[in-house]
């Protein structure tokens, strides 16, 4: 949903995030909701100045998010407060899963289907009755290697089996129900700590904002990313806000709050390892991916959007090797790199260790700040042979072999450390064009106003000539694994004294256009399978749609009186559509469920949908349109005119997920890989299929470690960005957040002897750090179990270069992952507190 | 030569009385408009006023996508604000955003290529064309060196395991498609990741 959506709802609900201080442009439309009625929720271990804007704030002990919000699940459920007409309608609710499946509460935490010997789950158990659904992920069939496309041909003979009555003991709504039934608010506060009368407050409140006239936002960030069980959070808000119908609408959804400017752009276009643009897959050694056929077997779902797939594939084989690719060899498919595993910054931190990898890229980001267990991630540094580091600034990583803590620590000098060093000065936004891909898919353009001083270049500049380079180096090879270097296309046209690639010539490819003649293309419909287009990111297509046609840069808004979807403003993927599943908005009928929350609507007389969005659906595809599944229905044809999650393979919101999450089907409670306590609900301590690499430089503490007996998390501040540099870099923002700090609540603080603003020391097995002590009243300590558990906050911006510095909160945290994303675990670990400074060799007052 | 004549303060005083806005707004004049201007106010010059060079820009912070405008005179920077049209920022930055200025601007911005010699003790300048040839050359080496074309078993995977690249969130999308393209696409490296997990 845009940002702005967020003004017309009800009630918004901030969790996993601190909106205020870290996304203040964006909080302002959550406080214009507020002035016009609408109930502001925080929900977060610290009191914030989100929270102290908000109607209600909910304390909660790090990490507990999902017992909280499971326990909403079970309110809405158990009160009957959910919105029949939209769930039963628009989600799984009513469809019947596998007898095989089994609930966590049977089995100490853990569902049917795990392995005990691979540590992982088989899906099977997890399935629609009778059949198997693919997800609607880049990864169909996670940890496993079978192809499953047989059994998912089932998805065309008839509609998924359904329960309309939900009396059926194995229909979604049952299962959800006799899956959150230990959730209780009293569960809830022993859990989570929050008192359960604000608990219930918040849960209603949520409720309320739901039905015809009603919706209600739920906003996060990396407060929920950052954990072990971060998918399953997510999880958990998608299962409430479709309960609520809340999904599709105005003012309703779940907002990302994503943290850097094109953090979008590039998941969407991918510098991740287990993507292709356009969220295709990355071919994998271990799976059925041996030729273009066995991949597009694999891959393509049977029903639903995701059946388009060859044609975005072959779209992208033909845009990034041309000419070579053919019919014969498959556009060139074997070409692409197979992935053996998890090749994520985690592993990757490991492999540098080890010495796998010998040289390395750092292209904007500040690993030996940002990086889980930063004292590891230094030393690894000194196993590479070389490292590239593009940056308009020193940063701590580029400076690792004579500032790192090894050096200071005195257990290596410079003389012993082999690295050879780059460091290329580059250029800004504003001193070079191209687009960002905001956090609501809004690409804009910026245009290029000043050059770079000296010799700063963009990136685009650095990988053009250096593609140039290694194209001219294997020029003359013979070798067949030297083809894809020599076949790749790169004939961008270059301006300027600085040799400049024209960054509108590379967006003109990845919007696609027709081979050979070149002819922008302006629909991704109109992408093709047989080479005829190519087409470098294909929910990209219309960005670009005419040669001369650069949507990304029109700025048109709509004026006080138009829709306030603000259609000619930039260009938001798929198609400019604003709110995805905007069908959504619309009854089963094709009518806007109320007139305050109009959309998109049924136009009969012209027999197509019609709206303020451009409309998330099949465009004529009437509201009484039902499969013929006698003709066996691929792709949108076996999609009703009511399901309106087209990229989902029956075309349902999923509240029950039967394939694609590695650890379960519905959200559970764990507790942190680290924690200062026992899983109050279940066995299972941890989530099982969490990514531990624990390991004499990794260790992680038990859980309820004496030593180690308080929660740690990390966090953010208004005044920095991420790994630091952009800010600490800069007079302004150095000046207002100058030195690094830890949060420590008054209790914990008297306990310990700290007064505000003394030195402290903080230390995990990882690494230890010394810091200023700020005690306030923000933090609060929760009783759980009868034992009192001390929360502390430090930001980890900070570091040892620029003008604002400190000691890296990274130096505590382990390399822990969710086993989704492989995202770290920063949010909630565990630590020891001391009064007092680190004994540093050569340091002064 | 006319000799200087210095202000009095009788001359202070009716200055005083000219520029004092409330008898002017008992007059109705308005207190945003006409009587908030004085002869000082008049003196003062819009800081855009010389530009030569204006550009739209989206904000190079976080993910909300601020849009700016950007201001340079005889190709130097010289301003930054929010762009009013935009529906996301209507004109406002926020702490980092307004610091955008700063940041182009910094002091500790490098405008030239720095290299540290495997075991050196000490940052030497190089020019950017030998250090884009070194660059390839040790790209080339490092690939050609770890490169697998297939596992033992016969399975194709045109991979290296030898390289990896970090970062992409904060480059253009034009940028990343570049990097992906080349990396992944041409040079078969596997270990390509950015901030999105962090």
């Amino acid at each position: 949903m845009p940002q702005w959506d967020l003004a017309n709802a009800d009630c918004i609900l901030v969790m996993g995030s601190n909106m205020a201080e870290n996304h203040p442009i964006a909080f302002r439309f959550a406080l214009q909701a507020k002035q016009k009625g609408a109930t502001l929720i925080h929900v977060d271990p610290r009191f914030t100045r989100t929270s102290a804007l908000a109607d209600i704030h909910a304390p909660i002990r790090a990490g507990t998010d999902i017992a909280f919000l499971g326990g909403i699940i079970r309110h809405i459920l158990e009160n009957d407060l959910w919105f029949k007409d939209y769930a039963l309608n628009y989600t799984n609710l009513a469809t019947i899963i596998e007898d095989a499946f089994e609930d966590p509460s049977r089995n100490d935490g853990k569902f049917s289907g795990w392995n005990e010997a691979k540590k992982s789950y088989s899906f099977e158990s997890w399935q629609y009755e009778g059949e198997f659904v693919p997800s609607s992920l880049a990864e169909h069939f996670v940890n496993t290697t079978e192809s499953f496309s047989d059994q998912t041909k089932r998805l065309q003979q008839g509609p998924t089996p359904k329960d309309e009555t939900l009396q059926h003991p194995n229909c979604v709504y049952q299962i959800l129900k006799r899956h959150f039934a230990p959730y209780t608010p009293e569960m809830v506060e022993r859990v989570t700590g929050c008192p359960k009368e604000t608990f219930v407050t918040v849960a209603d409140a949520l409720a309320r904002a739901s039905g015809r006239e009603k919706t209600g936002t739920i906003c996060y960030a990396v407060g929920w990313t950052h954990h072990s069980t971060g998918v399953q959070m997510i999880r958990a808000a998608a299962i409430i806000q479709l309960l609520l119908g809340n999904v599709g609408r105005p003012g309703g959804g779940i907002l990302a709050l994503r943290g850097h400017s094109s953090i979008q752009g590039s998941t969407d276009i991918p510098t991740l390892y287990n993507l292709l643009p356009g969220y295709l897959p990355q071919p994998h050694g271990l799976k059925p991916h041996h030729t273009l056929q066995d991949y597009i077997d694999h891959e393509t779902t049977p029903t639903g959007w995701w059946h388009n797939f060859p044609k975005y594939i072959v779209s992208l084989l033909r845009a990034w090797y041309g000419e070579a690719g053919k019919t014969e060899n498959g556009w060139g498919f074997e070409w692409l790199p197979k992935i053996m595993g998890d090749h994520s910054q985690n592993p990757m931190t490991l492999a540098i260790e080890d010495g796998l990898i010998k040289g390395l890229f750092l292209l904007g980001q500040n690993p030996a700040v940002g990086g889980s267990n930063a004292g590891l991630v230094q030393r690894a540094l000194g196993k590479l042979d070389w490292m590239v580091v593009t940056d308009f600034a020193e940063t701590e990583t580029a400076s690792f072999w004579y500032k790192g803590k090894p050096v200071q620590a005195g257990e290596l000098a410079p003389k012993d450390i082999k690295t050879e060093v780059f460091l290329l000065p580059t250029s800004l936004a504003g001193e070079k064009a191209g687009t960002f891909t905001n956090t609501h898919r809004l690409i804009q353009w910026h245009d290029k106003v000043v050059d770079g001083p000296g010799d700063s270049r963009s990136d685009l500049w650095f990988v053009y000539h250096l593609g140039r380079r290694l194209k001219e180096l294997y020029r003359s090879s013979a070798d067949p694994r030297d083809l894809p270097i020599r076949y790749l296309t790169w004939d961008y046209p270059v301006e300027g004294e600085r040799e400049e690639p024209d960054a509108e010539a590379v967006l003109r490819e990845i919007n696609g256009y027709t081979w050979p003649d070149r002819r922008q293309i302006e629909d991704f419909k109109d992408l093709q399978d047989d080479g005829s287009t190519a087409c470098g990111c294909w929910i990209y297509t219309g960005v670009f749609p005419k040669n001369d046609h650069n949507q990304a840069r029109s700025r048109k808004p709509d004026g006080p009186d138009g829709p306030g979807t603000h259609l000619g403003w930039g260009f938001a993927w798929p198609s400019n559509r604003r709110t995805l599943v905007n069908r959504a908005s619309a009854d089963p009928a094709g009518k806007p469920w109320s007139e305050r929350k109009k959309l998109a609507w049924w136009d009969a007389e012209k027999g197509e949908w019609d709206g303020y969005d451009k409309v998330d659906f099949s465009t004529q595809k009437a509201p009484d349109y039902r499969p013929d599944w006698s003709k066996e229905p691929a792709g949108m044809d076996a999609l009703s005119g009511t399901d309106p999650f087209i990229m989902i393979s029956d075309g349902r919101g999923a509240l029950f997920v039967p394939s694609g999450l590695k650890d379960g089907p519905l959200p559970t409670h764990y507790e942190p890989v680290e924690s200062p306590v026992k899983n109050p609900l279940y066995g299972q301590q941890h989530n099982p299929t969490a990514k531990i690499w624990d390991r004499p430089d990794n260790p992680i503490h038990p859980p309820g470690d004496p030593r180690y007996p308080h929660v740690l998390t990390t966090y953010r501040l208004t005044e920095h960005h991420s790994g630091g540099t952009p800010t600490r870099s800069v007079a302004s923002t150095a000046e207002l957040q100058p030195e690094g700090f830890c949060e420590i609540a008054p209790e914990l603080a008297r306990e310990l002897g700290i007064e505000n603003l003394d030195w402290v020391v903080l230390s995990t097995p990882r690494g230890e750090v010394e810091t200023r002590a700020l005690v306030t009243e923000r933090l609060q300590a929760f009783r759980v179990d009868g034992r009192l558990v001390h929360q502390i906050g430090m930001p980890w911006h900070f570091g040892w270069n620029g003008y604002a510095t400190g000691d890296i909160a990274n130096v505590l945290t382990a390399v822990v992952g969710d086993p989704n994303t492989g995202m770290h675990e920063n949010k909630a670990l565990t630590c020891h507190l001391r009064k007092g400074r680190l004994d540093r060799p050569g340091k002064g007052d | 030569m006319k000799p200087i004549r210095r202000r009095t303060l009788a001359d202070h005083a009716r200055g005083f009385l000219r520029d004092w806005s409330l008898p002017r707004q008992f007059r109705g004049e308005s207190p945003y408009s006409d009587a908030a201007k004085s002869s000082g106010s008049a003196r003062l010059r819009p800081r855009l006023e010389e530009a030569d060079k204006v550009g739209t820009n989206i904000c190079p912070y976080c993910a909300v996508g601020c849009a700016q405008l950007m201001y340079a005179k005889d190709g130097t920077l010289i301003h930054v604000e929010g762009d009013p049209r935009s529906p996301i920022n209507q004109g406002t930055l926020c702490p980092k955003g307004a610091a955008t200025f700063g940041w182009l601007t910094s002091e500790l911005r490098m405008s030239k290529v720095l290299y540290r010699a495997p075991h050196s003790d000490r940052w030497e300048e190089r020019p950017l064309d030998w250090a884009m040839d070194r660059i390839a050359h040790l790209a080339k080496q490092t690939r050609d060196e770890t490169f697998v074309h297939k596992l033992p078993d016969g399975t194709v995977v045109n991979h290296t395991l030898g390289m990896a690249s970090l970062g992409g969130a904060t480059l253009d999308n034009e940028e990343n498609y570049l990097i992906k393209k080349l990396f992944s696409g041409g040079l078969g490296m596997v270990w390509i990741e950015n901030q999105a997990r962090v």
